[in-house]
Order: C-alpha cells, then sequence, then structure tokens
C-alpha cells in the first residue's frame, strides 16, 4: 500500500527469470496479486520459498528486483526470520516440538538420540541429504507430548528409541525419497 | 451492491434445516484432535452412516476444540430433544460404534462415553470459547445460527462510536496478550487519534510455547474474530485493519482469509457495511518465526515488511504505528470477548472474575496433569481449583511442584501458593505474569533450573539483536545455567547471575529483554536451594 517508490507494476520483470525456469512463473504470479507492494516481501518470499523449497541467492535477488528494493534489505529480513532456509531441505524431514510441555516429557533427548543416530544437528540436513532434522517451538498439540512430526505426519508419546526408530523406518526403510 | 446478510432469516433457516435430523454428531478437528486420528475417525463415520443408509438421521458436523485435548479425539453427540452425549478417545472403531450402536440402535458406547459434568467442563465459564466445538468454523450460517454478528449489527445501528468504547470501558477488560493494558483506555486513545487513516490490527503471533488459545479462536471461530475487530474498528475509527498470524498456523491462516471473503460477500466487511456508512477492509498477514514479533512494535515492522524489531515507546503504536498513522493493537482473545460485551454490556462482563481482571481467561493447560488441553475460566478461581479440580490432579502418584504461567516472560508459582487467586495482580505480586494463557503444571521430577535453563535458551534464540542487555545478556545468563546445571557453578555465578538478571531486566529496549530474567528470578527465589545444591565450593579459588 505504501511504497517508497510508485506503484509500479511496469517494473516487474517481463519475461521471467532469464534460466526460463517455470518456477519464477508462480512467484511473478503472486508479485503481480499483490501490486508489487513492497511491504509483501515477507509474503512473497514463503511463496519463493514454498515454490522452490529453499531460497537460494539467485531467488533472493529475483525477489528484490521485482520488488524494488535493495539485496541487502531482501537478504536482511529473509536471515532475520527463522522459518526462512537458504539450504535445499533433505529427503526427509524430522521436526522435533521443542515447546514448554514436549520439555517436560523429554523432547531435548530426542532431538540428541536422532542427532546422534544421523550425525546432524538440529536445524540441518545430514551430509547425505537423506535427513533435515528441525525443532518447532510450539505445535499446539501438548495432549501428545513429546510430539515429532515425520515428513507430515504427527507422532505423539514417543521416547527416544521410539523416535529414531520412526525416523529409521522412513529413512532407512526404503521409504519414498 | 448486493443486498447485505439478512442474519435472523439466516439464523432461522439453519435451525430449521437442523431440526430434520433426528441426531447430530460434532466430531472435534481442532490441530490437536486431528494430531490424534481426529481425520481418520471422521471419514469412518462418515463411511458408516453411508453404509447403514442414515444420512436422513445423522448430521456429520465438523467442529472446533472441545477442550479435553488429551482424550482426543472427542465427540458430542446430540439427540433431537437436547439429549447430549460426549466420547473421548474416539477411534476409527469406536466412531462406527457410535453410529451402529448409538445412533442406529439407540445403545450408547458405554466404554467409550466421557462425563460431561466432571469438573474439568463443570468448572468453566466460556465467552470466548462460546462456539468452538459447537460450530462448523467453515460455515458462517452456523455461526449466525448461534448469534454471530449481531452484537456488529447492534453497534452499528443502535450505539454511537463513543458508546461502544464507553461499554469497552464499563466492562474493565484487560489485554490479553498478557501485559493487561485497559482496552477501553487503548480503543479511546485510538478514537481520539488525529488523522484520516487509522489502522487496528489483531494479534495472532502467539509464541508463548505451550499455548495456543488465539489459535484455537481463529480457526475454529474465525468470524468471531472478524466480528470483534469489525466492532473495533467501527468505535475508533479505524478503516483497515490486519491480523498477523504466526506462519506457524496455516489452518488458521486459510481459515481466516475464507471467513473474510466470506464475510465481506455477506457486506460483513467492505464497503457500506450491512447498509450503513462503514466501511472495513481486513487483511491477513503471516509472520515468519519469530518470537519478537509478538510485541507491538516489532509486529509492525513485520506487516511493513521489515525486519522484526522493536523501537523505544512512546510514541505509542496509538500515535505513530504503521506507516506513521495512529495503529492498535489489540490480542486475538481480546477482540474475541467484544462481541459478548456489545451483545450483553459492559457491566455483565464485569460482573464475571474480579473487580480489577473481569471477564474469563482462556488457558493452554498442559504439563503433567492428567486431563490437558484448553480451558477457559472467570478470573479469580484458584490455581488448586485449576490444577486439581479442572486438571484432575498429577498422574503418576507424583506431586505438584509448580505451574509456570506466561511461558519465557513469565515464572513458576510454588505449592504454597495454589491458592492465589488466578488474576493480573496475584500473579505479577508473585513474580509471574498472567501472560497470553500458557499453564504448564510441573510435578516434583522435574529440576527447576533446567527449566530456567530452558526458556533462557528460547529467549536467547529469540532475541533480535537489537539492543544489548538483550542480545549480549541472555547469552551471558544462558552461559552461567549451563554451567549451574552442569555442576561446574560457583557460588558467584550465582550471584553474577542474579545482577545480570537486574541489569537485563533494568535496561532492555522490548518487554521480550525485560521480562526474560523472569523465569530466572522466580525460580531463584522460590527454589534457590536447588540451586545451591548445584553449585560446586570454589569461593576461596574465585576470591
Amino acid at each position: 500500500m505504501t511504497s517508497t517508490v510508485d506503484d509500479a507494476p511496469s517494473q516487474a520483470p517481463e519475461d521471467g527469470h532469464p534460466s526460463g525456469d517455470e518456477r519464477f512463473a508462480l512467484v511473478d504470479k503472486h508479485l503481480k496479486r499483490v501490486r508489487y507492494e513492497q511491504d509483501q516481501l515477507i509474503e512473497t518470499l514463503h511463496v519463493a520459498q514454498d515454490v522452490f523449497g529453499y531460497l537460494s541467492e539467485d531467488v533472493l535477488m529475483y525477489v528484490a528486483r521485482a520488488l524494488l528494493l535493495p539485496p541487502s534489505m531482501v537478504y536482511g529480513v529473509a536471515t532475520f526470520y527463522q522459518l526462512f532456509t537458504f539450504e535445499a531441505p533433505g529427503d526427509h524431514a524430522c521436526t522435533v516440538c521443542t515447546g514448554t510441555a514436549c520439555f517436560v516429557k523429554g523432547a531435548d533427548g530426542i532431538v540428541r538420540t536422532v542427532g546422534d543416530a544421523y550425525a546432524v544437528a538440529a536445524g540441518a540436513t545430514s551430509d547425505d541429504g537423506r535427513l533435515t532434522l528441525k525443532t518447532a517451538r510450539c505445535l499446539g498439540s501438548c495432549g501428545l507430548a513429546p510430539v515429532v512430526v515425520l515428513d507430515g505426519t504427527v507422532h505423539g508419546h514417543l521416547d527416544a528409541a521410539e523416535a529414531v526408530a520412526l525416523v529409521r523406518a522412513a529413512v532407512d526403510g526404503g521409504g519414498e525419497s | 451492491m448486493a443486498a447485505p446478510i439478512d442474519l435472523h432469516e439466516v439464523a432461522e433457516r439453519e435451525l430449521e434445516a437442523r431440526s430434520r435430523y433426528p441426531w447430530r454428531l460434532k466430531a472435534c478437528n481442532s490441530t490437536a484432535c486431528l494430531s490424534a486420528g481426529a481425520g481418520t475417525t471422521m471419514q469412518a463415520m462418515e463411511q458408516a452412516v453411508e453404509a447403514d443408509d442414515l444420512a436422513l438421521d445423522v448430521q456429520l458436523i465438523p467442529t472446533g476444540c472441545m477442550g479435553l485435548c488429551s482424550r482426543g479425539p472427542l465427540v458430542r453427540l446430540l439427540r433431537r430433544g437436547g439429549e447430549e452425549t460426549m466420547y473421548a478417545d474416539v477411534t476409527p472403531e469406536v466412531g462406527i460404534d457410535i453410529i451402529r450402536s448409538h445412533v442406529r440402535d439407540h445403545r450408547p458406547v458405554e466404554a467409550s462415553l466421557l462425563d460431561q459434568h466432571m469438573p474439568f467442563f463443570a468448572s468453566q465459564e466460556r465467552v470466548v470459547l462460546t462456539h468452538a466445538g459447537i460450530i462448523n468454523p467453515d460455515r458462517i450460517e452456523s455461526y449466525v445460527a448461534h448469534g454471530g454478528y449481531q452484537a456488529l449489527e447492534k453497534a452499528l445501528t443502535t450505539m454511537a462510536p463513543e458508546e461502544v468504547v464507553e461499554q469497552v470501558r464499563i466492562s474493565g477488560l484487560r489485554g490479553r496478550g498478557g501485559a493487561g493494558y485497559p482496552t477501553g483506555s487503548k480503543w479511546a486513545l485510538l478514537a481520539a487519534a488525529a488523522g484520516d487513516t487509522k489502522y487496528l490490527v489483531a494479534n495472532g503471533d502467539e509464541g508463548d510455547p505451550g499455548a495456543y488459545m488465539d489459535r484455537t479462536v481463529m480457526e475454529d471461530d474465525p468470524h468471531r474474530l472478524i466480528e470483534g475487530m469489525a466492532i473495533a474498528a467501527y468505535a475508533t475509527g479505524a478503516a483497515r485493519a490486519y491480523i498477523y498470524v504466526r506462519a506457524e498456523y496455516p489452518r488458521a491462516v486459510e481459515r481466516l482469509d475464507r471467513a473474510i471473503r466470506v464475510a465481506r460477500r455477506n457486506r460483513l466487511l467492505g464497503r457500506r457495511i450491512l447498509d450503513t456508512d462503514f466501511d472495513l477492509e481486513i487483511e491477513v498477514r503471516i509472520g515468519a518465526g519469530a518470537f519478537v514479533c509478538g510485541e507491538e512494535t516489532a509486529l509492525m515492522a513485520s506487516i511493513e515488511g521489515r525486519r522484526g524489531t522493536p523501537r523505544l515507546r512512546p510514541p505509542y503504536p496509538t500515535e505513530r504505528g504503521l506507516w506513521g498513522a495512529p495503529t492498535m493493537i489489540n490480542n486475538v482473545e481480546t477482540l474475541a470477548n467484544i462481541p459478548a460485551i456489545v451483545t450483553n454490556g459492559g457491566s455483565w462482563f464485569a460482573s464475571i472474575g474480579t473487580p480489577s481482571s473481569t471477564g474469563t481467561k482462556v488457558f493452554a493447560l498442559a504439563g503433567d496433569l492428567v486431563n490437558t488441553g484448553l480451558i477457559e475460566v472467570p478470573m479469580g478461581i484458584t490455581l488448586r481449583h485449576i490444577v486439581e479440580d479442572i486438571g484432575g490432579g498429577i498422574p503418576n502418584g507424583r506431586s505438584f511442584k509448580a505451574a509456570q504461567t506466561g511461558g519465557p516472560s513469565g515464572g513458576c508459582i510454588p505449592a504454597e501458593f495454589l491458592d492465589t487467586p488466578v488474576d493480573y495482580d496475584s500473579l505479577r505480586e508473585l513474580g509471574s505474569i498472567m501472560g497470553s494463557g500458557g499453564l504448564i503444571v510441573m510435578d516434583d521430577e522435574v529440576v527447576m533450573p533446567d527449566v530456567a535453563k530452558y526458556f533462557m535458551e528460547f529467549s536467547m534464540d529469540e532475541s533480535c539483536g537489537k539492543c544489548t542487555p538483550c542480545r549480549a545478556g541472555t547469552v551471558q545468563m544462558h552461559g552461567i545455567l549451563d554451567r549451574i546445571t552442569t555442576g561446574t557453578g560457583t557460588r558467584r555465578d550465582l550471584r553474577d547471575l542474579e545482577h545480570l538478571c537486574q541489569v537485563v531486566r533494568d535496561t532492555s529496549l522490548c518487554g521480550l529483554g525485560q521480562s526474560a530474567p523472569n523465569p530466572i528470578l522466580s525460580t531463584i527465589h522460590y527454589f534457590r536451594d536447588e540451586y545451591e545444591a548445584l553449585l560446586v565450593d570454589r569461593e576461596a579459588v574465585d576470591a
């Protein structure tokens, strides 16, 4: 709504991204919908991350150009918020809730055990690219504490050994990549 | 322009349609119950209805949170005429049983019955959550049939904006985000602010771990929030509003977006609302995982698309807010109280709770309790009542050690204060805060310095880095706690920690830093012996 520069949809990169990667068209579609308003930066980054899985430098530059914002600002905003990620995610994602209820019921032990089993730190992806281990502040399923979300499915009332077994079944058990 | 919705006609039609079914089955489809398998249960029940040709006998209704999340999936079966039965732990098999045995053969499924008169339900008083678990949140008709939008209609057609502000002032409602600023005073400030453009923001950036009160309102009764916002905007002269929702709540975003679209179509938002001169647009803005954005100045920066860092107040947002214009930020739960206040009057609301903390409060009850879930209780209820009656006490033969309120900004309350009334002022006197509504009960196995370290790790991670006391102080406090909890801390460490707590509290820029020491201070205050037991005696060396 209030842009520092004129509301200028004409600034849109007319032909999308030079690579011809069609995923940029999805980002463009969102940009058009929000009329290239600069205050839509965070929403745009969400869309870009949904489309690409993560925010590469190339994508950040593209967004900066489209919104007529300095790349430093786009980078600054993107790195400020925890949900934005700058590396390609692994084949499987394991998110351990570390909210208070889950903490009281041993979530830190789950993070440690799963991390040790795959030599991966919380927030990172294993070297072989098979598992991304994440922690979440609170998934709001406190009645099920401690909670682990594996590839989008919520599992509750787990101890560390059960959690590792679950992850092993998904990652090593020939599950889809 | 299409004609606005006729609330009374829609309500009548909805009630009429409902009366055609001998049975109505409400299945909790809130996030907690879905995690427990409510989705598959719903499918199984739908199939059973179809297989037994019961589609004309029973209406299946997905609803929001019924409260007792630890026993989910929950189901409520209503028989025409008023008889009501509740079921807990409804697996798909139990769900099919309910359809076959109870609906078809009129034999309740004894093994899964849940007593609706148990203290968990009987001790609650619902204002904010009146509709949660009752209505279908995706259907505006369902909300309207339960009196929805009648408060907005009443305000727009029979009350001047000043009268609405006055009723809110009389109600004594205080901000439910945690700080407890009188809502009526805030509204009066925005109403009096100069300028053609004013903004209203609903703060749905519920960041305290273990808290999901606002999520429940946004997901399970989205129109209630919209109605509360429309009334607030009318009373204060705002013509544009935002709902700031944390990105961790995609379902809330979806529900709100949909509800806003439907409300616009029915002329409950947009131009000339309900054929009056009142206009309002509401837009949802999504956060991206930053706890500090719950702080109002940081939240505004985030809405503007910038890094969510706070700034000094004054000027307060009602003077200079979004894009420099007067802006009022109200918590989601605060706004969800508004329709009831307008409908029943400010003095009705003030009659609930205590004189200085009126109304009810929603808590997310979690931790070492028999019953956990979402509860709404009148202010002033004792902590003991919540823990022992509603929560059902501590399981596994253990005993109560402490209750934590206010998350990383709050503190722990030990057993000797179980009879304290839960209100803003009493909790503050005990060194905790009301907070947004997280209430976590810990049994005697929990080690308090570990709890303090847990919260300090949270604050350290979430410190935005703008001011030094918070950025550096949280790291230092965490470091000392790490030494103490791993058995290498000294007496001097403990002294430094206490000193540092004071400094960070007094000198940080925003509420995050100012309140970050609370979990440490309150646990040292009440459980100092646990800290001291962990210290190594290096006093001589340190000296």
